[in-house]
């Protein structure tokens, strides 16, 4: 029996739904999120009606008013959000298990809609439409005061710092964040959503322009317009929906001392990192570790993330990330543990993270295009470079 | 330039670095009551929560954490000096500090070189610190 106030399998998630994903979509966020929340709750057999909750990325710009207003929900009893952009993706999925597991809600919609293509520009606000880097202000009120007038501006920028550092300390090499970079083009290759699925070869990685060395374009994430919605509903609930349920069997968030945006880089990058925390909770809560996991969703918004991420969860020891990767221990269908097997945030689509949800409910089902055998039990991140988290889903 | 660099705007809590920038001394804020030094600046010790801080004068000396040489994309004040450094100090007295190397081509950046402050103003309120390559005083590089 699982402790009274646990969330373990407790909720499951019972549909997915999304829209196209796209270089420029002509449409607005709040149509790609009315778009893919209705075809998440067709997928489950639910309607619009049965939605009682929603939770959301707290930098989400369709905000649950215009859920309420703009899709008919009669009587919303739950609203939450989750802060820190990348860091939020499975902190929704813990809010919601929470919100069902304690009868605060019934249906819970959680959704990410995002239209970042470059030549997306829906609205001019900080975080609407383009790059919110090119947005700041020129009077710096907050913590960017302590890099942006020294040119640290974009996330590239900064992940290129941790990288490095990376590299210095454990001998890590572009060869192997390239290694990221091919295996999920390969991934996307077999994936009708994905919008980038011409293979690549470690040549054309190491061929590709600097961003922020020692990121080169191929180690970057795509720049996409799209949006994905899941929802959740209790365990008892969902056997009686239309797909078989992705059980919630833990999930978990957590910040450790370590790098948030530039503003806090302290002295502890030897020591426990957010994901290292995350791990220790959600493994504890599921009573698995990492060798009983069959495929992970790692949040990539540059391909080195993978390598940290797979040393946060244990699946190597510190350092051993960039071996892993460069032995293929990645890649489907051959590796030990497949990651991003719809192509990730480098290949399928960027949408801050969310799309890799859907595909670990895929793998659940399934039914993915890159389908690992038997898969019984998925893992699903958040960014690790933010206060993060991850849940683990299971058949 | 047709854009300006953003700019620092100072507050309560970190009045002190700035204007000490503007006199040409880097001052980080240090707990009067466990000595740990900090920064950026910030209203209470994280190490033991007093409250009470001075502002204490730095050696100005550190080496190079980390580093990343810029290349498109960034912003448009800043194209006009593209590639450029970005280095992550770590000061003598512990703390990190995000800046750019002075004078140095991008191939004599590496982690562990010794560095030391120099000051840049930005406009007519604020002043930068900065760094420049030093010649190491224990005839090695460090690295932590």
């Amino acid at each position: 029996m699982p402790a009274p106030l646990s969330i373990r399998d407790r909720a499951a998630i019972v549909g997915i739904g999304q829209t196209a994903y796209t270089k420029a979509s002509g449409v607005t966020e709040q149509r790609q999120a009315a778009e893919a929340i209705t075809a998440a709750l067709a997928d489950a057999g639910l309607s619009i009606k049965d939605v009682d909750g929603v939770a959301r990325f707290d930098i989400e710009n369709v905000n649950e008013l215009q859920l309420v207003y703009g899709m008919g929900i009669p009587h919303l009893r739950f609203f939450a959000g989750v802060p820190s952009g990348g860091g939020a993706v499975a902190g929704t999925l813990v809010l919601a298990a929470m919100a069902v597991a304690t009868g605060q809600a019934n249906v819970v919609v959680c959704y990410r809609a995002r239209n970042r293509g470059k030549q997306s520009s829906h609205g001019a606000k900080p975080l609407q439409g383009g790059r919110p880097w090119a947005k700041h202000a020129t009077a710096l009120t907050d913590f960017y005061q302590w890099h942006v007038p020294f040119g640290l501006i974009t996330p590239a920028q900064e992940m290129a710092c941790i990288y490095r550092r990376h590299m210095h300390e454990f001998g890590t090499t572009s060869e192997q964040f390239g290694a990221v970079a091919v295996a999920q083009r390969a991934h996307a290759a077999r994936n009708p959503h994905a919008v980038m699925r011409e293979p690549i070869t470690l040549a054309d990685h190491h061929a590709s322009r600097w961003i922020a060395e020692p990121l080169r374009m191929l180690d970057c994430c795509l720049e996409t317009d799209g949006a994905c919605a899941v929802i959740v509903t209790s365990a008892e609930r969902a056997r009686d929906c239309r797909q078989p349920p992705a059980y919630l069997l833990a999930g978990a968030q957590a910040e450790g001392p370590i790098h948030i945006q530039m503003a806090d880089y302290l002295t502890h990058w030897q020591d426990k990192t957010a994901g290292a925390y995350v791990a220790e909770q959600l493994y504890a809560m599921g009573g698995v570790g990492p060798r009983d996991i069959d495929a992970a969703m790692f949040f990539d918004h540059f391909g080195p993330a993978v390598i940290l991420s797979l040393e946060d969860y244990g699946f190597c020891a510190r350092g051993e990330g960039g071996p892993f990767v460069a032995a293929g221990e990645h890649a489907w269908p051959h590796g030990s543990l497949p990651v991003n097997t719809h192509g990730g945030s480098l290949s399928e689509a960027y949408i801050h993270g969310y799309n890799h949800i859907l595909e670990g409910v895929r793998q659940i089902r399934r039914t993915s295009s890159c389908q690992v055998e038997d898969c019984e039990l998925v893992l699903v991140t958040s960014s690790n470079t933010d206060p993060t988290g991850a849940v683990l889903l299971r058949r | 330039m047709s854009q300006l660099i953003p700019t620092p705007v100072p507050n309560a809590d970190n009045q002190g670095f700035w204007d000490a920038c503007a006199r040409g001394e880097l001052r980080l804020q240090r707990c009067t009551a466990c000595r740990a030094w900090r920064h950026h600046p910030r209203p209470m010790c994280p190490a033991c929560g007093s409250f009470d801080y001075e502002w204490g004068l730095a050696s100005g000396r550190g080496v190079v954490h980390t580093f990343t040489i810029v290349h498109r994309p960034t912003l448009p004040a800043f194209e006009d000096r593209l590639p450029y450094n970005v280095v992550v100090v770590q000061l003598e007295e512990g703390p990190f500090m995000v800046s750019n190397l002075l004078d140095c081509a991008a191939e004599a950046i590496a982690i562990g070189r010794p560095v030391e402050v120099v000051f840049e103003p930005l406009d007519e309120t604020i002043v930068l610190p900065k760094f420049r390559l030093r010649a190491a005083t224990t005839g090695q590089e460090i690295d932590r």
